[in-house]
């Protein structure tokens, strides 16, 4: 698609570089337009969402006693009261079931990576892994129910959530430590070797260090997952309107235990509150996926 | 300090694949031993299986002797770990640690082994740096990260990192293939220093460096692509390069090979 050959000052080969054709800039106006559509019919729905919470939520949320106080003794019609007593609990229990899955998770893919590689005890752990990463929720609460709750006879508390919350987040582990061992190049392990370096200290000192921060980012993902599992909470704990501070004992309160419960109040005092949690959960999800990035940047391996 | 390697009938296997056959050869101690040959003939698969890096290999499999000082290093109660120790090891490609400084990279091996006398590791950084023919350039940067260096950097950081630890051998895998003529001259004057207390085996495509610094080399060969390469001749340098026993080798040599 040439144009202006009279030009006598040219030489009379062809150009090296063609005219881009109108056929081209067709195909390509098209293509940024999809694309356009599709990103906003996948957005709206979102600034959607969050344009609801924010609009039921945020007013609940600015009162002064939010972030410090329970919704004790508050009656149907009573607007104020906080959202202590649920912001306790879920971080309480995520947090437990954090420090139980990551040590164990980690060792796991650890095993599987470093050591299992194609050995038949490896290959069951992945495949109990494939299916404990697809359990659904419920089940997990389930099974802790018969376990904890039935067969061992402990009372439902939140530290049967915890344990159940363990279960779910157990798969998440131990697939981002495989995933990102598996990146580690061998180079990286052999060049310690040669060292005269033992494995488990490569393993430690090399391997870890150099994954860590993809870890560390899957762990942080993981917890945010896990922080808004309901159907377990619905089994395992009883709802409570003050703060306890005990995993071991008595009912207790989380977010989206506590979205669940005051939704069937039917006032529109009921209404704040169950909107004020709603918003305080996705803030506080959104906040550690923002530390997720945190630290996926601060441990990242550094090039300068 | 300085210690001889003898090979005794060295089969190597990745899984099926038989990938060198039969190769018996004597490493001196205090030389330098050079392998030469065409690409794919197997010469890391021969060197790596000296200090016990080919089983590192899934699949991989070691069959024969390698003696270091009489002591067979395959033996069943040998540690492999040991064994690296005393055998160090440059490879073909530079692989510093990525979270390390460029200081810490180089003391590794050191620090890795419980050495934690800041003193002591900084003056070892200092002279493995200098003998590597590194320390002018990142003498202000230690606390950088080792991936900060460009590639030929790296692979001297590398050596650098090999040399640190003081073994008795030194494996080197093809490295000057990265390095400019000074870098490169800087190594080769590293080996003629370092061959006075270690013995040292290099692997390199460049004819005239193997006859620069090496006192005997070991021409590797396969017959055919998917054949098992084996050991053709070795010889002392000087022999190899002006009249060596085979016809191969001459062909290589004078780049009438293939
Ligand atoms: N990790 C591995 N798995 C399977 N086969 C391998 C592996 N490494 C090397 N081989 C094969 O073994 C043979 C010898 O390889 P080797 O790396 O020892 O050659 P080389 O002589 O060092 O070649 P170059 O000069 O190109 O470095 C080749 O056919 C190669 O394909
Ligand atoms: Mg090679």
């Amino acid at each position: 698609m040439r144009t202006d050959t009279a030009d006598v000052e040219r030489p009379a080969t062809a150009p090296t570089f063609q005219h881009i054709g109108i056929g081209r800039r067709l195909k390509n106006h098209t293509a940024t337009g999809l694309f356009t559509v599709s990103f906003l019919v996948a957005v709206v729905p979102l600034l959607w969402v969050l344009y609801t919470l924010l609009s039921r939520g945020l007013v609940p949320m600015l009162s002064a006693d939010w972030w410090s106080h329970s919704f004790y003794g508050l009656l149907p019609n009573d607007f104020g009261g906080g959202i202590y007593h649920a912001l306790v609990g879920t971080i309480e229990q995520s947090f437990v079931a954090a420090v139980i899955s990551v040590p164990l998770g980690v060792t796991v893919g650890v095993f599987l990576i470093e050591y299992g590689k194609d050995s038949r005890l490896a290959s069951t752990a992945t495949f109990m892994v494939d299916i404990l990463s697809g359990l659904p929720s419920i089940v997990a609460g389930l099974f802790v129910y018969a376990l904890w709750i039935t067969t061992f006879g402990f009372p439902k508390s939140g530290f049967a959530v915890a344990l159940s919350l363990v279960l779910l987040m157990l798969p998440l582990v131990v697939r981002t430590t495989e995933t990102m061992l598996r990146i580690v190049p061998d180079d990286l392990r052999e060049a310690s070797y040669a060292l005269g370096v033992p494995k488990w200290k490569t393993i430690l000192k090399v391997v870890l260090p150099t994954s860590l921060s993809g870890i560390l980012t899957g762990v942080m993902l993981g917890l945010a997952r896990i922080m808004g599992e309901t159907a377990p909470l619905l089994i395992l704990v009883g709802y409570a309107r003050s703060i306890n501070f005990n995993l071991f004992s008595g009912p207790m309160a989380s977010l989206p235990l506590t979205i669940y419960t005051e939704r069937k109040t039917p006032t529109e005092a009921g209404d704040a509150r169950m909107w004020g949690a709603a918003l305080t959960l996705v803030l506080v999800i959104m906040l550690i996926n923002l530390l997720a990035t945190l630290i996926s940047r601060l441990f990242a391996v550094k090039t300068k | 300090m300085a210690k001889r390697l003898d090979i005794q009938d060295l089969n190597l296997h990745y899984g099926k694949f038989h990938a060198v056959q039969d190769v018996s050869l004597q490493v001196h101690a205090r030389g330098v031993t050079a392998f030469i040959g065409p690409s794919g003939c197997g010469k890391s698969t021969v060197l790596r299986a000296l200090n016990r890096m080919h089983e590192v290999i899934a699949g991989a499999r070691v069959e024969g002797k390698v003696l270091l000082d009489g002591e067979d290093v395959y033996a069943s109660n040998v540690d492999p770990v040991q064994v690296r120790r005393t055998i160090g090891m440059v490879f073909q490609r530079a692989n510093p640690f990525p979270t390390m400084s460029i200081r810490d990279n180089v003391v590794a091996g050191l620090k890795l082994a419980g050495e934690k006398n800041k003193k002591h590791l900084d003056e070892v950084a200092e002279r493995s740096l200098r003998s590597a023919n590194l320390w002018e350039e990142v003498k202000d940067r230690l606390n950088k990260p080792g991936g900060s260096l460009s590639g030929g950097q790296q692979q001297r950081l590398c050596i650098a990192r090999a040399v640190a630890v003081q073994p008795d051998v030194l494996l080197m895998d093809e490295p000057c293939s990265a390095l400019d003529p000074i870098s490169t001259l800087a190594i080769e004057d590293l080996i003629a220093e370092l061959k006075k207390d270690y013995t040292i085996v290099i692997v390199t495509h460049n004819m005239q460096q193997a006859a620069r610094v090496s006192d005997q080399t070991a021409f590797f060969n396969l017959r055919a692509v998917g054949e098992p390469g084996q050991l053709v001749e070795i010889e002392e340098t000087g022999k190899i390069f002006s009249n060596p026993n085979q016809k191969a080798t001459e062909d290589y040599i004078s780049g009438r090979f293939g």
